[in-house]
């Protein structure tokens, strides 16, 4: 019987998300009994762990609030909060056999860069057909700019509401720089100054002098804190007029800066980029004062290294930890003639099309973005760059950092393209920088990526030459 | 001798149909009743066994996918999927690295080290014999999460166990040597089943037959090779049998590498889990799910066949 059952065990797994397409959907906000109207809502976020402080807002402010304000409107709605705390693509492999199925939460969160692959499979529907007219007049969105419009925005229709956007940066240890010194107000202008500063940090002895993150097992983290802004600085994007940017100049200068820090010179260390916990790793090891430079996204300053309720906490924050934006290959050689580049996300909440109840789904979606909740969610050192000008006017004031990313950054940043098919290209574009530090040239990284590239997007004929 | 031969044959005649009775009916229920008797138990496989694998057989021909457009209209590709795997470098890879893991893990470390402590074990009894043999089974009962977590703590570069008793400073023995660690690893889970099962056999060996080889001066080996090996060749088959086709799709050295780095220990389960759950292929991921079907069915066929010849 074991046998049986073993052998067949892989073939059952995969069948079974086949055999749920059969099943009847059924939203897991059941509505109990005496008209009660039960709503869940969703986040990869969990009290203690992985983005502790909007668990926390959640259950602590958000349902008692939205509870009460039902109940002056005579409703009885109770809300639950379902919690998760996993690595992004786990959550997206778990809320899509979750959507497939016809179950999930009320509400939930997704990567803005997910919007297309989920719209096109029926799993996020425009909320205008769920909660009715009510979303597009919804109050917010005169607030919110149009590229972060842009972000929850699929063949023309609004999909979800933008929780806000981001922008990406280098990191940098100023105990470090010091000790090697090296400015504390360290601004480098083209990629051959972070190899320099990387070459003198090595010489003062700091273990791992740059981590710019590249692989597989750290997933989009890969892309959009690697390759993407490094492909910004070197002229490109990754897909341009509808053509994708094949084995060109960019990509290989991309790859062979990849090379250079990984190929043995000791400039970073290519075990963080293969360990499947690698970027957990490469937070820790910042913290600790073992890596000089870093890119990543303004999350690491604020759920990172947040001295408060951060992953890696670090008490000195403001101190010891530095910023500067990313540099082109050479002044001017970026995307647009720029001298400096970034590339933003940004996250969304939407209703659950298999929800029963869609209006007060939105209702309480939209209750998550109004200002005063807004306002509450970042106050106490949580700021983050919220999807409204008018909460954001009031709220980063004073905060160092995300000013920084939003008068300086945002301007020259770029976006990811918003096709069902990018998170395919993503992958291979990992593929390659994994090929790169596991020891091949750039060349036939490149190569190989360009290959699977023209399987991904339907040949030769879609990739920019 | 007519007359001679005609008793056995009327014998056979009046005795054959009721031998054919039994053949057909032991318990005497008639066809519907037996068939209502074994239905609840037919309906379940093919509930959970049959339909599963003719769904993945037809997704295997689909480009269906996790997300996007080909998850809501899938369409029939032929046997693209299948080509395409076969052609692929990384699914050969992990039929290969799938093979080291069998033949390392399974039939040499769980069958060689099973055998050795049922061996070392036979004549024992008391504390010894106890305390080896719970050891053993517990690393065997113990959820995988948790073995798989005491394991990446014991492995890990930075402040692992091993690396803290070996005195060898951040050794990443994960990423040096992915395939080693899941193979000690499955080694060590999965002996106990190897042992216990040979511990049964090895008391069906009449205690006479070891006796009289000694008394003829048969030594250990010689003991070993024509006494007890003869008595127990249907259970070594039956144990290489069912381990082969565990480890073969065992799933637990996703929790220790990840499949990484790179795909150096990315064995077919943890490939199919990447192409059809992570990547989203679910149609592609099926075709390998069928194509490991089939490698199971092989191996399955082989070792019975093994097995009735033997007999």
């Amino acid at each position: 019987m074991g046998l049986r059952r073993r052998s067949v065990s892989v073939v059952a797994v995969l069948a079974a998300s086949g055999l749920t397409l059969t099943a009847c959907g059924g939203s897991s906000g059941d509505g109990g009994g005496g008209g009660t109207i039960e709503l869940t809502i969703a986040q990869n976020a969990i009290a203690g762990g992985k983005n502790a402080r909007a668990a926390e807002f959640v259950a602590d402010w958000v349902i008692p609030k939205f509870e009460a304000a039902q109940k002056a409107k005579g409703k009885d709605v109770k809300v639950k909060f379902v919690p998760s705390g996993v690595d992004d693509e786990q959550y997206k492999t778990k809320l899509s056999l979750d959507l497939k199925s016809g179950k999930g939460a009320d509400v939930i969160d997704i990567d803005g860069i997910w919007a297309g692959e989920f719209a096109e499979a029926g799993y996020i529907k425009p909320l205008s057909e769920l909660a009715g007219p009510e979303a597009d007049s919804w109050e917010g969105w005169a607030q919110i700019p149009e590229s972060v419009q842009g972000l929850a925005t699929y063949n023309g229709k609004k999909y979800a509401l933008p929780i806000g956007t981001d922008g990406r940066v280098l990191y940098f240890s100023k105990p470090l720089f010091q000790k090697a010194g090296l400015p504390a107000d360290w601004q480098p202008k083209s990629w051959q100054e972070i190899l320099d500063t990387g070459a003198k940090l090595k010489a003062a002895g700091v273990p791992v002098p740059i981590q710019i993150n590249a692989g597989t097992a750290m997933g989009e983290a890969t892309t959009m804190q690697g390759v993407l802004p490094l492909l910004a600085g070197a002229g490109a994007e990754i897909q341009k007029d509808g053509k994708w940017a094949g084995a060109s100049q960019p990509v290989k200068d991309v790859l062979g800066l990849y090379q250079k820090i990984y190929g043995g010179s000791g400039l970073g260390d290519p075990r963080l980029q293969q360990e499947a916990k690698g970027r957990d790793k490469s937070f820790q090891q910042f913290a600790e004062g073992k890596i000089g430079i870093l890119l990543e996204g303004d999350y690491f300053w604020r759920g990172v290294v947040n001295p408060k309720d951060g992953v890696a906490k670090m008490a000195d924050r403001d101190q010891s930890v530095g910023y500067a934006m990313i540099p082109a290959i050479e002044p001017g050689k970026g995307i647009r003639g720029q001298d400096f580049v970034s590339m933003s996300g940004g996250a969304l909440r939407t209703v659950n099309p298999n929800s029963k109840h869609p209006k007060e789904a939105f209702e309480l979606l939209a209750f998550t973005l109004s200002p005063e909740a807004l306002k509450e969610e970042t106050k106490n050192g949580n700021v983050r760059i919220t999807p409204r000008t008018d909460v954001n006017k009031e709220i980063l004031a004073g905060e160092p950092l995300l000013t920084f990313i939003s008068e300086k950054v945002l301007p020259l940043t770029a976006y990811r393209p918003p096709v069902a098919v990018y998170p395919q290209v993503s992958v291979a574009l990992q593929e390659a920088t994994a090929a790169v530090v596991g020891g091949k040239t750039p060349d036939e990284a490149a190569t190989a990526y360009q290959q699977k590239l023209e399987g991904l997007v339907g040949g030769a004929g879609n990739i920019a030459s | 001798m007519a007359q001679a031969t005609s008793p056995p044959d009327l014998t056979r005649e009046t005795a054959d149909p009721t031998a054919r009775r039994y053949s057909v009916d032991a318990a005497g229920l008639g066809r519907w009743r037996a068939g209502a008797f074994a239905a609840p138990a037919l309906l379940l496989i093919a509930i959970f066994l049959v339909f599963p694998a003719l769904w993945v057989l037809y997704l295997g021909l689909t480009d269906y996918r996790l997300t996007g457009a080909a998850a809501a209209d899938p369409k029939v590709v032929g046997f693209d999927n299948f080509l395409s795997a076969l052609g692929e470098p990384t699914f050969w890879n992990s039929t290969w690295l799938t093979v080291q893991f069998v033949l390392g893990s399974a039939v040499i470390g769980q069958v060689g080290l099973g055998f050795t402590i049922a061996w070392l074990l036979r004549d024992r009894r008391g504390p010894l014999k106890r305390i080896v043999e719970g050891l053993v089974i517990l690393a065997w009962i113990l959820p995988s999460a948790v073995v798989s977590f005491l394991w990446v703590a014991l492995l890990d570069a930075d402040g692992g166990t091993l690396n803290a008793l070996l005195g060898t400073g951040d050794y990443a023995w994960l990423l040096e040597h992915p395939m080693l660690s899941i193979i000690v690893f499955n080694t060590w889970r999965g002996t106990a089943f190897s042992m216990m099962l040979y511990g049964a056999a090895l008391g069906n060996v009449p205690p006479s037959h070891l006796e009289s080889a000694r008394l003829a001066g048969a030594s250990g080996w010689q003991q070993l090779r024509d006494v007890v090996f003869p008595h127990i060749k249907g259970h070594i088959l039956t144990n290489l049998l069912l381990i082969s086709l565990w480890t073969f799709n065992d799933f637990t050295p996703f929790m220790i590498t990840a499949g990484g780095p790179d795909g150096k220990s990315e064995v077919l389960a943890v490939h199919v889990y990447k192409v059809a759950l992570q990547s989203g292929q679910l149609g592609y991921g099926a075709a390998v799910s069928t194509v490991i079907l089939l490698i199971n069915l092989v191996v399955a066929v082989f070792y019975l066949r093994l097995l009735r010849s033997k007999k």
